[in-house]
């Protein structure tokens, strides 16, 4: 386990998070803006609160959202800066430039790169220093909708292939969901929750993780491939998405937005949702004044359903009461 | 009387100030660029000085700091046996403190316009504040460089007040261009000051748009 503790008044805001996070994969960090998520890894890499051992000294990797390449030096040279300076060179750079898909590149000046190929050249950078942490700061903000679909398949292959920790602070919830195994939430400087992503995003009571953001993730076998459709099966049931997915493949994570989740009381006979579900509510929880997330047991697995207080109130549902749920939307992480 | 003695000294003279100015004047500036201490508008303003002051100004404290009896003065025959006004060595250190701020000032603008960015992300990839100064900052503020240095040289040529006054007009030590072309105004040797004026004309010139064409060059790139 990593311990981090930063404590750092700035103003009217402070900053003040004790909290333990595993020393593999993915730990994100989520939180509206101005939660504190940057000003924490800042502090983690000694940007910050000026004490401390020297920033050079804390081996860890930064990707910050702007990618900043040395403009004087080529990518080649830009990606060597931190391996040249490593105390250990655990990885290698071959590996590091295939993976990221790099070697097309190595002769290029930084300012003939797209955003997304610079951040590729950074996180590349960050990497060969051989860090015993790497800290990313919103990597894929700064890029438009088709960039970040570019770059998100090299960050699954960061996630399946790195052997070295990562703190990754995004306040995009999908990326989160798709990339992270532990999250860590944020709200005005403090954590609000901690632990393994699909436990704490199947909670309702924690506000940062309401309205939109709501939702949970399941891993899921691809099992049947149909009229351009895949089921999936999570363990205790099946899913219909859009899109081919290898069957038999891997297990793919499914992200299931509470928003496109609602609750019948009779099974639906006539209606254009795929996936209906046979559940029992586990707890009710009033969100604001006209909404709520209903959280919803299948098996092992939950589903989070957001709806109106109302609807509650018509339905009398209670915990503990079976009903059915409609799926509308998946999100699959190819 | 020789053409390029006068012209050969002023060129030494402004090289080796030139030289000594970028070794001084690139932590100064650097310092001045990153620092948010209280006492760096004494600094600045110390820097300045020689902008706004007076050449004869300027020369009447060097000649009573660096002459035989001044604090720096006095230490230096005590340490050379030589005295420093009136020789090489103390136009050196003159010209030095009359050319600083045009040293400096470029150099600190640069620094200044480096995003931090820069700087940040050299520190978490192992790079010391010494190293990332030589690594990233050096190299990424060369026009600065390149300023301070044309700069200075070009003005540690043209200084006359503070030559007059600490370093008289001893040929071969401290006759330098700009003394002698008054000398042959003085004599109404109008041919000869033509000379060497047009030799600095035509070197100021071409220093100059050579400047500004790299500046071009480099902003285009």
């Amino acid at each position: 386990m990593i311990h981090l503790r930063h404590r750092l008044p700035k103003g009217d805001f402070v900053l003040d998070v004790d909290v333990e996070v595993p020393d593999t994969g993915i730990t994100g960090v989520f939180g509206e803006s101005g939660s504190g998520k940057s000003t924490l890894l800042r502090c983690i890499a000694g940007l910050e609160g000026g004490s401390g051992l020297p920033v050079n000294k804390r081996n860890i990797g930064y990707v910050f959202q702007d990618p900043a390449l040395f403009p004087h030096l080529t990518v080649r040279g830009n990606i060597a800066y931190g391996a040249q300076r490593a105390t250990t060179r655990r990885i290698d750079s071959a590996p590091v430039v295939e993976m990221l898909g790099l070697g097309n590149l190595l002769d290029r000046r930084p300012n003939s790169l797209s955003g997304g190929e610079a951040q590729r050249v950074a996180i590349a950078a960050a990497l060969l220093r051989s860090p015993d942490l790497v800290l990313m700061d919103e990597p894929l903000a700064s890029l438009d909708r088709r960039r970040k679909d570019d770059l998100l398949p090299y960050f699954d292959r960061l996630h399946d292939e790195l052997s070295v920790p990562v703190i990754y602070v995004s306040h995009d919830i999908e990326e989160i969901s798709r990339l992270c195994d532990h999250l860590v939430l944020l709200e005005d400087g403090k954590v609000a929750a901690s632990g393994n992503l699909f436990d704490v995003v199947s909670r309702v009571d924690v506000p940062v993780l309401s309205g939109r953001n709501a939702g949970v993730v399941l891993w899921a076998n691809p099992v049947d491939q149909e009229d351009g459709l895949t089921k999936f099966d999570f363990g205790d049931g099946d899913i219909w998405a859009p899109g081919e997915f290898e069957v038999g493949g891997s297990p793919l994570r499914l992200r299931i937005a509470a928003s496109d989740v609602s609750i019948t009381r009779d099974r639906p006979t006539a209606t254009t949702i795929l996936n209906v579900l046979r559940a029992t509510i586990e707890e009710v929880h009033a969100v604001d004044a006209a909404t709520a997330l209903v959280r919803l047991g299948i098996g092992n697995q939950s589903l989070l359903a957001r709806v109106t207080n109302r609807s509650v109130r018509r339905l009398d549902l209670q915990p503990g009461e079976r009903v059915f749920v409609q799926v509308k939307s998946v999100t699959v992480r190819h | 009387m020789s053409l390029f003695g006068p012209l050969w000294l002023s060129a030494q003279l402004a090289l080796i100030t030139t030289i000594i100015l970028v070794i001084i004047g690139a932590p100064v500036a650097w310092w001045l660029s990153q620092t948010s201490s209280r006492v760096k508008p004494v600094v600045q303003a110390v820097v300045a000085m020689p902008i706004v002051l007076p050449p004869t100004v300027l020369g009447f404290y060097l000649l009573i700091l660096l002459g035989p009896h001044g604090a720096v003065g006095s230490w230096w025959v005590q340490m050379t046996g030589s005295a420093l006004t009136f020789s090489f060595t103390g136009l050196v250190i003159a010209s030095c403190i009359y050319s600083l701020p045009f040293a400096v000032q470029p150099m600190q603008n640069a620094f200044e316009s480096l995003p931090k960015k820069y700087l940040e992300r050299a520190w978490t990839l192992g790079a010391s504040r010494l190293d990332a100064f030589f690594s990233i900052a050096v190299p990424l503020s060369v026009r600065g460089f390149v300023s301070g240095i044309v700069l200075s040289f070009a003005h540690t040529l043209g200084e006359f007040g503070v030559v007059l006054m600490v370093g008289g007009n001893i040929p071969g030590e401290t006759r330098v261009v700009s003394i002698a072309i008054y000398d042959h105004v003085e004599t109404l040797n109008y041919a000869a000051a033509h000379r060497m004026s047009l030799v600095l004309v035509a070197f100021a010139f071409v220093v100059l748009a050579a400047m500004f064409v790299i500046n071009r060059r480099w902003s285009e790139r």
